[in-house]
């Protein structure tokens, strides 16, 4: 198996994710991240899925995200040719013997402290989900209270917009 | 259904090659032009005022003649319903309409069934109407069914009033969120402007591209507001583009197969049918002259009497079909989709074979089988463009199938189709095949699910398309009854036939009422073997006949629970039974001759007769065996 992010262009319209989520569902795929938004176009929202999928099935979950009546593009993005980034935010236990340790870690991350309590932190982290995942690890001993997780989301690098495209050919 | 699909131009003859209509996304005024009545001239669209101008003026009206006018507008005749509270309103301007007829039925399922067999025995969409919570959910089988087989229909359902939803009100089910996994759209209305907007998009999704389901749900409360009608509407589908052109140079790809392969077969789905593509396929099997194979989805779109119809490929397929394919080296798949009763166990199918695999839906395309060369497009246009492709490439004049032919015609001649006859009863085969012969090819033939579907799928001749309806995919129980019923109110002229298994036709004999009271005059086979057949037929060869609840105790052991003769007399319709294969033809005779009231045959017939041929579930197609404990034994050069 091998992760895969697709960008879903669809239309705002009322269920349009029960759809898609759905799809996913009843045809055996796993997403192992959603994220959703409306784009520049209001009329115009975008999904980042991040599933986790052999090169055929893959080409299943694009060819059947194309048949909804809703779905205006489905494009995959290329990890290098793209740039993808999630946030999380993790509160972690932390006293006066550990709070340095956990700042320092923060700081060499350049995540950021959103919270203080008298025996927590909580932490903000941007970034690729691998960068997430090392600073996560990091923070595991000290004890993770409570842990929340965006979707990802990524975008093509270059001057090039799927959604102009779309637009067009629509 | 290819014009249908193809955006015209006002006032332009619709010309299926032209380049330019394949990913421009159809203006309103095209998807209003796809009305039904295409044939017809000026604009097509029976209106009950006079023709629209360029500039139609809006008409004051609620939200319920909207939906009216807007059935009228897209050409619907004929619509399959029961009203009930939420959509109430729908159902009183429907009572003035002239040109929408509608069929009271006795259950929604029946009436979902019925709008399939009308589109299927038509190539029109078929409507159905029910009202919300259970009306709606009783549609939830009829549109599943419609899914699997890509059939055009629209339901329209009522919902409870827009300020209730959510708020499990009575009689509330989401029946959008129901349906979304078996429709190929479905839509919720709430503003009684967007009625005529939803079922313009909604006929145009459901007949274009791969045909299916489309559910309309309106709340009540957008039936009873007030809005403007003017047609046609504004409609708005930027992510709905289906490709029917096929690419040239996939075109060009499959010509060179072609004509490099020694034992090529057409391996044809139902996708032909639906796409009114029989006719160019035959001229492309007759240029060609290679054999072909038509699924249980596609019989009649070769006729069975063409030389080159190898019959039914499949669990219960012809051992020629089955075992074409297996030893083929190029499967020409058009419109067929490598379901798992025609592969058998999918890793040993075809082994020796390439694919090429013409369909519409791109999803389709390597789904179960990766192809070698993906067409997508209409079959109709695939065709075609193989015909021309194939006429002008030398390669192509010279490829000689003929010791392949042989072959083939040689497995068909020493394993035909056929059955023994019993000591004792009366076959089914037997019986079937009368119909068949007794009422020609001109007929419908609608069936239930199980042996009497094999068995009518096998012997009756098969000769035009669209003339055998049945639910392929979904195997659904109850369809024959109210599917013959579509059909015969969409071609009235037709004999048309329910061949129906005892245990089916308890799932929706009801609409005999339906077709009493409307003068539907359908005909009925019963063959009843007094069990659930098929079923009765795996606890044979698999569970050591161990009879486990199939017994339906409808002829056998002196029990007729229920007596079909007095059920069809309590109905109102003309009850025979048949008991012996000396009434056969004479009972069949005076079915055919009963135009005043629909016919219900009661044949018993022996509980012990099985399909044959069969491919065990699961193993490779290598195993057909074409009686119990018979293989086909492989001499030659195999």
């Amino acid at each position: 198996m091998s992760k895969h992010t697709l960008s879903v262009l669809v239309e705002n319209k009322p269920g349009v994710l029960a759809r898609i989520a759905g799809l996913f569902s009843r045809r055996g795929f796993n997403i192992d991240s959603l994220a959703v938004g409306p784009t520049e176009h209001s009329d115009i929202s975008r999904m980042t899925v991040v599933v986790d999928v052999e090169d055929l099935p893959l080409e299943q979950v694009t060819k059947q995200l194309n048949k909804l009546v809703e779905v205006l593009k489905v494009v995959e993005l290329d990890p290098v040719a793209s740039v993808q980034s999630q946030v999380i935010l993790v509160k972690v236990r932390a006293d006066v013997t550990t709070r340095s340790h956990i700042l320092e870690t923060v700081e060499l991350f350049r995540a950021h402290v959103v919270d203080v309590a008298h025996d927590s932190l909580t932490i903000e982290c941007t970034g690729k989900a691998d960068k997430v995942q090392a600073l996560l690890l990091l923070l595991e001993p000290f004890g993770v209270r409570e842990l929340v997780q965006s979707g990802v989301v990524g975008v093509g690098r270059g001057p090039r917009s799927i959604t102009d495209r779309s637009l067009r050919t629509a | 259904m290819a014009s249908d699909r193809t955006p015209s131009r006002t006032n332009e003859s619709v010309e299926i090659v032209s380049d330019s209509v394949v990913p421009v996304k159809p203006s309103p005024a095209d998807i209003a032009q796809h009305a039904q009545h295409a044939p017809s001239p000026q604009g097509s669209r029976p209106r009950p005022t006079p023709a629209p101008g360029p500039i139609p003026t809006p008409e004051q009206v609620t939200g319920a003649q909207a939906l009216v006018k807007s059935l009228e507008a897209l050409g619907v005749t004929t619509v399959f319903g029961i009203p009930g509270g939420a959509i109430l309103p729908a159902y009183d301007p429907l009572m003035d309409s002239t040109l929408v007829r509608h069929i009271l039925v006795r259950h929604e399922q029946g009436a979902g069934h019925a709008a399939e067999g009308y589109a299927a025995a038509t190539g029109r969409v078929g409507v159905c109407m029910a009202t919300s919570g259970p009306g709606a959910t009783n549609l939830v089988t009829p549109l599943a069914d419609a899914y699997m087989d890509s059939v055009p229909i629209v339901a329209i359902t009522g919902q409870v009033a827009s300020s209730s939803i959510g708020t499990d009100a009575f009689q509330e089910a989401d029946i959008r969120g129901i349906t979304l996994p078996i429709t190929k759209h479905n839509y919720l209305v709430t503003d009684p402007s967007q009625i005529s907007r939803a079922l313009a998009e909604a006929f145009h999704i459901a007949r274009s591209g791969r045909p299916g389901p489309v559910l309309v749900d309106i709340s009540k409360d957008a039936l009873q507001g007030a809005t403007t009608f003017s047609w046609p509407p504004t409609t708005d589908l930027p992510g709905y583009r289906p490709v029917t052109r096929p690419h040239s140079k996939q075109i060009r790809e499959a010509t060179k197969l072609i004509a490099a392969s020694k034992r090529p077969v057409f391996y044809i789905g139902g996708g032909v049918i639906r796409a009114e593509a029989s006719e160019l396929l035959r001229t492309l099997v007759d240029l060609t002259q290679i054999p072909v194979v038509t699924t249980l989805m596609a019989r009649g779109a070769v006729p069975d009497t063409h030389p080159l119809n190898l019959g039914m490929p499949g669990m219960h397929g012809t051992v020629a079909a089955v075992t074409a394919l297996q030893k083929s080296d190029l499967l020409i798949t058009i419109g067929a989709r490598f379901d798992d009763r025609v592969t058998g166990q999918l890793s040993t199918f075809a082994p020796g074979a390439k694919v090429i695999h013409a369909d519409i839906d791109p999803a389709e395309i390597s789904k179960n089988r990766v192809a070698d060369v993906p067409i997508v497009g209409d079959a109709k246009e695939v065709i075609a463009d193989l015909i021309e492709a194939i006429t002008g490439d030398e390669a192509s004049q010279r490829a000689d199938y003929s010791a392949w032919r042989a072959t083939t015609k040689d497995w068909q001649e020493t394993f035909p189709l056929g059955y023994t006859k019993d000591d004792e009863g009366l076959s089914p085969q037997y019986v079937i095949e009368r119909i068949g012969v007794l009422s020609g090819p001109e007929a419908v033939y609608a069936a239930g699910v199980g042996q009497h579907q094999m068995w009518a799928a096998q012997f009756v001749r098969y000769e035009r398309p669209n003339a055998w309806l049945n639910s392929g995919g979904a195997g659904t129980m109850g369809y024959s009854v109210p599917a013959a019923m579509g059909a015969k109110v969409g071609q009235p002229d037709r004999v048309v036939w329910a061949i129906d298994g005892d245990g089916c036709f308890q799932m929706t004999n009801q609409e005999l009422a339906t077709c009493v009271i409307n003068e539907i005059p359908i005909k009925v086979a019963i063959i009843n073997n007094s069990s659930l057949g098929m079923v009765r037929q795996w606890q044979t060869l698999f569970y050591n006949e161990r009879y486990s609840n199939t017994d339906l105790h409808t002829s056998h052991n002196q029990r007729r629970v229920p007596d079909f003769v007095k059920l069809a007399d309590a109905y109102g319709c003309a009850g025979i039974r048949v008991e012996t294969e000396a009434e056969v033809d004479v009972a069949i005779q005076q079915a055919l001759a009963i135009n005043d009231r629909p016919v219900v045959i009661d044949f018993v017939v022996n509980r012990d007769a099985m399909v044959w041929p069969m491919v065990p579930s699961g193993v490779s197609n290598d195993k057909i065996r074409n009686a119990r404990g018979e293989a086909p034994v492989w001499d030659r050069e195999e």
